[in-house]
């Protein structure tokens, strides 16, 4: 199907000499929501940096707060205490330099593909000609070409995440926050948009945050894993990928031995959540 | 004989591909042709019956009238052209209270989907009105708006505003979260949310209120011009029924009936030509 499998380039890119600045950092952070029953204390003394042009995964039980972290990178939520710093600055609301990815398309139905890729420059008061070039170009880049003009209900689900990535991409964001993107593809679909997504994020230098129910999907595409416990939601563990899982393809990747151990060390920790 | 009758067959199952598919459009394509059929032939014996049982008296044709009757009081009012005129003035009553209604009950719909202050204030004032029969207000809005056209409009909007209010704001209510953080994300204010998403989101639903409030504006006329008009196709039946004219009623019924539903086809061929992004 036309599917960009350039891995090779920019994979060796993104050992961690390349960059050493923080991108997102997290000190001290509580989330509480307080609702008609009572509070709850979502996430507690949150303490974490992450490094620009990583790619980091959360994992953890339901409950735990990981979008509640997404939400506070994006600028959605206000933490309780503590502080989130993105480039050194405090987050004070959303913004198109930290793109969102949905753990469905949201393609909004009444609008061509070229519309729904345009909706953050839109918002943003900046549709020109060179941003509509782009977006072609990016389409084209995604495989996608010819279905500028399309409906999204014309496209199957893959193509269509693939759209939402164009999407978030854009509006040529630094960071991009990763809601489950895969988690309503079929196998084959959600193993090609990994690496995908991968090598779009890694060729850009852009630092991804990965929130993931699937343990191999964390591993093998991410650069370091950071384990969450549930009630309230806190830091159990960070690990580190090896080197030899994260230089190899998300694919290639799941036949190393080191991915089988890591996944089955960071299987052990939750297993003491449930 | 053999050639005509698959003659006849070729064209049951024109544009088959294979004799399966001709024999699956045979079937189709019959039922469909018997199905219209059948309705024709409902029509017809029913008027059939009317006729000749009026004339023959097993129903009264002085208070039921009779179709051929029906026919001929056609002719003649379209002849001095008065049937065209109170139809007119009907129409025009309709399309106006119509659109104006829609047009008020989405507006006030996103009034109260911008403020949920207000939409918390005004709530029990909705259900109130809404489950109030309309038509009960008949008398103080001719003492309130007089003997005419302006009474006759309210009446029509009162039918329709509340019902278009409310299914508006829920379907605006209703559109899915995550559209609306999507557009959040991307830093756009509540204004962008309800451009971008929640307006073209919920158009389906405005769109088949529009077919709704056709048949309520139709209700809210003929009950306005019941009470207070000089002309339309309401005051036409009224008229009939105080001067003993039962085929004028008739009469003024079939013309509500025919210019009704080719309204409620314009409207809804208006709603598919709008959503065509749906297929």
């Amino acid at each position: 199907m036309g599917f960009p499998t350039r891995f090779s380039a920019h994979l060796c890119l993104y050992t961690s000499e390349v960059n050493i600045m923080t991108a997102i950092s997290f000190a001290g952070v509580y989330q509480k929501y307080i609702t008609k029953s009572g509070e709850t204390t979502a996430l507690q003394e949150i303490t974490l940096d992450i490094q620009a042009g990583e790619m980091i995964g959360l994992v953890g039980p339901s409950g735990c707060g990981k979008s509640t972290l997404l939400s506070l990178i994006a600028g959605l939520l206000v933490p309780t205490s503590g502080s989130v710093r993105v480039f050194g600055e405090k987050v004070a609301g959303p913004s198109p330099d930290r793109g969102y990815m949905f753990q469905q398309d949201y393609l909004l139905p009444w609008r061509t593909i070229l519309d729904n890729i345009l909706i953050g420059a839109e918002i943003a008061g900046r549709v020109t000609p060179q941003i509509r070039e782009r977006a072609l170009h990016l389409l084209e880049e995604m495989g996608l070409d010819g279905s500028a003009a399309k409906h999204p209900h014309q496209l199957s689900g893959g193509m269509r995440q693939r759209v939402a990535l164009v999407r978030t991409l854009l509006t040529e964001p630094q960071i991009v926050l990763l809601d489950e993107p895969f988690s309503a593809l079929d196998y084959q679909i959600k193993l090609q948009l990994e690496e995908l997504v991968t090598t779009t994020l890694k060729a850009r230098g852009i630092t991804g945050v990965l929130v993931t129910h699937d343990l191999g999907e964390a591993v093998a595409m991410c650069d370091r894993i950071v384990v969450l416990s549930n009630h309230p939601g806190r830091i159990k563990r960070i690990l580190d990928v090896p080197h030899n899982v994260r230089q190899r393809s998300p694919l290639a990747a799941r036949e190393t031995a080191e991915y089988h151990s890591l996944f089955r060390t960071i299987w052990g920790d939750l297993q003491d959540e449930y | 004989m053999n050639t005509k009758t698959s003659l006849w067959s070729r064209f049951w199952s024109r544009g088959a591909k294979t004799p399966d598919h001709a024999r699956y459009l045979r079937h189709q394509r019959t039922q469909t042709f018997w199905v219209f059929a059948t309705q024709l032939l409902i029509l017809i014996a029913c008027l059939a019956f009317w006729e000749v049982g009026a004339r023959l008296n097993w129903i009264n044709p002085f208070i039921f009238s009779y179709p051929s009757k029906i026919w001929l009081q056609f002719l003649a009012m379209l002849g001095d052209g008065s049937l065209l005129h109170h139809t007119w003035i009907t129409v025009y009553e309709t399309l106006v209270g119509f659109l104006l209604g829609t047009f008020a009950g989405t507006v006030l719909a996103i009034v109260i989907w911008a403020s949920p202050f207000l939409a918390r204030v005004l709530d029990p004032y909705i259900v109130i009105f809404n489950s109030m029969p309309k038509v009960a207000l008949g008398p103080i809005f001719i003492v309130a708006f007089g003997q005419g056209f302006l009474s006759i409009l309210m009446m029509a909007l009162a039918i329709s505003v509340v019902i278009t209010t409310i299914v508006v704001y829920t379907a605006f209510r209703d559109v899915d979260p995550n559209l609306l953080k999507l557009v959040r994300t991307y830093g756009g204010s509540r204004r962008h949310v309800f451009q971008k998403v929640v307006f073209p989101a919920s158009l389906p639903a405005i769109l088949s209120t529009l077919k709704v409030n056709v048949g309520l504006s139709w209700i809210g006329v003929i009950v306005g011009e019941f009470l207070v008009a000089q002309a339309g196709l309401g005051y036409l039946i009224i008229y009939g029924f105080q001067v003993f004219n039962f085929t004028l009623v008739m009469l003024a019924l079939f013309v509500i009936l025919i210019v009704s539903t080719v309204m409620y086809h314009a409207v809804a061929f208006f709603e598919k030509r709008t959503l065509k992004w749906k297929d």
